[in-house]
């Protein structure tokens, strides 16, 4: 067993649990954090179903971002859709047989790294040119899009470039799922590839990709809006008692 | 009028550059030690108030899942940037609802986050030091707290919430804004913002019978701590005596007149605005609200109406069954709470009231819809009936109505400027740069329409309007209230017929 072998091993075990738990804690502490008062946006659906379906319409069409910015909702939804497409293309490496859709995906995939790498340059490009968006830009954002960039950069390298040997790599990650480690092959854009993979893992608990979990939980976009209708409580209003005598 | 140069207007909003630190020098007075007291804070910047902020801020965070999702979830998009009226009126790019939610964030990452304990540099951490706390003062005062960027962030950042939390922490370590905690004191002891008491209140309202009975020949009641009354009204106490809010009141008391309902207001809680919220300070909050339920109880009514006030209809609308529920004493065939707009519209979908348009004929009209109703709350049963019914009640009213620019009404309405707290004086520069965009939408339908008057349904926003028009080359009387239309337009009994 090579060093490189036992190096990543390692590190996509170190990377996975920190992942795992560090949002699974955060999904923890928003699902455990009462929302004492009813804030949703208004107009807000007036039933459960309507707030999914305004979730759903949140997440996969980016609704309000629309209503806000058609450049930054044009690059931000190519970069989703085509990093979503890549997430599940890329289960060919951890499933065996493979899911039963991912062969028609196999025309698709040709574009969705492009698209990908297009969209965050795009993201980019507004840090750079728009005034104020240059100004609320941080090192850690500039950071994040070369992360990104990166990893969709090597990527497309590799599927277009120069081929690695992804036969190995399947069996690398089924090795290690399965506790039975195989030979990593050691190609440099693989290697390249497959860190900032692991570091987009690791920083993903503690960095602003916590967006991901946290839309879900957002009262302004999840609540119902029925305050009249059906009484609501949780933390400091929970604690409250009207029913005692006037004035006290 | 102060010497103050309002913008000029264009053809259309623009988006303007960002210039660094045009506002850094706007604030409200600090409230002075006896102030604080009176609401119960620390008369001073406390001793260690460092670490007492960043406990507050520690403790905000854990009661509250709004706070938690929104500290972490930005991801510095730029797409609510433009979004609010102050920055667009100021170019101060600190004004930029990210920009103002990170002077706070910038804190919660320091202490409370792995990247900014270790990393500061990289994610824009900073300690909390007394620049910080000035900042905080400075641009968490210059928030109308009005959520028009929350309706554009793609998470639903709503700024509000973070300002909220904000002004919280200053006032727990000792340094309050001067005009709110003013105010709460007025509440807190006579039961309204203007300080207005019980008898003051009686006599007001007897010199408005006289004004209507010489004006209509109708014995229009407008009576106060009637016990048994079927309603109890509780309306912005600005109702009581400022213009145009008065003609709103008048108007009120013209509907319930019409329809034969037993009405009445009381002098324990003359007060719908609830200041509470604006500071961010829940105990006040609900201190505020707790005098409705009690005189409801104490008078015995059935139901419970709201004038024409916006925060209040928040606070009313989607706070009271929370805070000073359940209302099982009420009658339950009834909103509860109700917005006027929503009784007088019933009335005028049963065909109950009746109107002669034509007075309001020298009247072109447009409506403004303020903040609070529009993106915090609702009217009727279905999301959007606070945007149809209003307008539905002015256009019973008035013959010639137009409204504004799609962008700038309904959920993306602008701010009047004045909203949250900030309706001082010594903020008038703020609130003049604020009201920019609203003017700029409101000049389009006048030069387009020759609309003349807008209507609203808020207290800060008519008393707002009313102090920056005149800087933008309109009468101040350009302002009316929704039910100042109704009572203009209203017929009642016989000799009106
Ligand atoms: S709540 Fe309104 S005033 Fe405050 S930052 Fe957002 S848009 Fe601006
Ligand atoms: S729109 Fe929301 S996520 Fe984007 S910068 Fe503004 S607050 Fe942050």
């Amino acid at each position: 067993m090579s060093a490189v072998t036992v190096i990543y091993a390692l590190l996509f075990y170190v990377a996975t649990a920190i992942l795992v738990i560090g949002v699974a804690r955060k999904i923890y502490i928003y699902a455990r954090a009462p929302q004492p008062l009813k804030i949703p946006t208004t107009p807000a659906p007036t039933t459960r179903l309507g707030v999914a379906a305004r979730m759903v319409r949140e997440v996969t069409v980016f609704e309000s971002l629309f209503k806000a910015n058609k450049w930054t909702w044009l690059f931000g939804w190519i970069f989703h859709f085509c990093l979503f497409v890549e997430l599940i293309w890329h289960l060919r490496y951890f499933t065996e047989p493979v899911l039963a859709f991912l062969p028609w995906m196999q025309w698709f995939i040709n574009f969705t790294g492009y698209g990908m790498v297009l969209g965050l340059l795009g993201l980019w490009g507004r840090r750079f040119l728009v005034d104020r968006v240059r100004y609320i830009s941080g090192p850690s954002d500039h950071l994040m899009l070369a992360l990104l960039v990166a990893i969709g950069a090597s990527g497309l390298a590799m599927k277009f470039l120069v081929h690695t040997d992804i036969v190995a790599l399947k069996a690398f990650f089924i090795g290690l799922m399965t506790l039975n480690w195989q030979r990593m092959p050691a190609d440099p854009l693989l290697l390249i590839h497959l860190t900032l993979v692991a570091l987009l893992m690791i920083i993903f608990p503690v960095s602003k990709l916590l967006h991901a979990p946290g839309v879900f939980f957002s009262p302004t976009r999840n609540q119902v809006d029925n305050p009249r209708e059906q009484r609501w409580v949780a933390g400091w209003t929970a604690k409250l008692d009207n029913t005692k005598a006037a004035g006290n | 009028m102060a010497d103050i140069e309002a913008p000029v207007l264009g053809e259309y909003q623009i988006i303007p550059k960002i210039k660094l630190g045009t506002m850094a020098g706007s604030m409200p007075y600090i409230a002075k030690p006896d102030i604080q007291a009176g609401v119960g804070f620390p008369k001073e910047l406390v001793p260690d108030w460092e670490n007492v902020a960043v406990k507050k801020l520690g403790e905000m965070v854990s009661e509250s899942r709004a706070l938690q999702v929104f500290l972490d979830s930005c991801v510095k998009c730029g797409a609510c940037t433009d979004k609010c009226h102050y920055y667009l009126g100021t170019s101060d790019p600190k004004n930029m609802p990210v920009a103002r939610q990170d002077l706070l964030r910038s804190v919660y990452r320091r202490y409370y986050t792995f990247a900014g304990k270790h990393f500061p540099k990289l994610v824009g951490a900073r300690d909390m030091t007394k620049d910080v706390l000035d900042e905080w003062y400075n641009y968490f005062h210059q928030c109308s707290q009005c959520r028009r960027c929350s309706v554009f962030c793609p998470y639903g950042i709503d700024t509000a919430e973070i300002s909220m939390a904000a002004r919280e922490i200053m006032d727990t370590v000792g340094q309050g804004q001067k005009y709110c905690n003013e105010v709460l004191i007025k509440l807190h002891s006579i039961g309204n913002n203007l300080g207005l008491p019980g008898p003051a209140l009686a006599n007001t309202l007897e010199g408005l019978e006289e004004d209507v009975k010489d004006d209509t020949g109708v014995d229009v009641k407008y009576p106060v701590d009637v016990k048994g009354a079927e309603v109890l009204l509780v309306t912005p106490s600005a109702d009581f005596f400022a213009e145009p809010h008065v003609d709103g009141l008048i108007g009120y008391g013209k509907v319930f007149h019409a329809a034969g309902t037993s009405w009445t207001l009381s002098s324990h809680a003359s007060e719908a605005g609830n200041f509470g919220m604006f500071i961010g300070s829940n105990k006040d909050l609900h201190k505020v609200a707790r005098r409705i339920r009690e005189a409801a109880l104490e008078l015995g009514v059935k139901r419970i109406i709201v004038g024409e006030c916006g925060h209040a209809w928040r606070v009313a609308y989607s706070f009271w069954n929370s805070i000073i529920g359940p209302f099982d004493f009420l009658d339950q065939r009834y909103p509860i709470p109700q917005h006027i707009c929503e009784f007088t519209y019933d009335l005028i979908q049963r065909k109950a009231l009746k109107f002669d348009k034509s007075a309001n004929d020298d009247k072109v009209v447009t409506f403004h819809d303020s903040c609070n109703v529009a993106r915090a709350s609702r009217m009727g049963n279905m999301p959007g009936g606070q945007f149809i019914i209003p307008r539905a009640v002015v256009r019973a009213s008035v013959n010639k109505f137009f409204d504004m620019a799609p962008e700038t009404i309904y959920e993306s309405t602008y701010c009047c400027g004045g909203g949250g707290g900030l309706l001082t004086d010594e903020l008038l520069d703020l609130r003049i740069k604020g009201t920019a965009p609203r003017m700029q939408a409101f000049k389009e339908v006048v030069e387009e329409h020759g609309v003349t008057h807008i209507a609203a349904i808020c207290a800060i926003c008519k008393a707002q309007f009313t102090k920056v028009l005149p800087y933008y080359k309109f009468p101040m009387d350009t302002i009316q209230s929704v039910h100042g239309l109704v009572s203009k337009a209203i017929r009642l009994g016989a000799v009106n017929e």
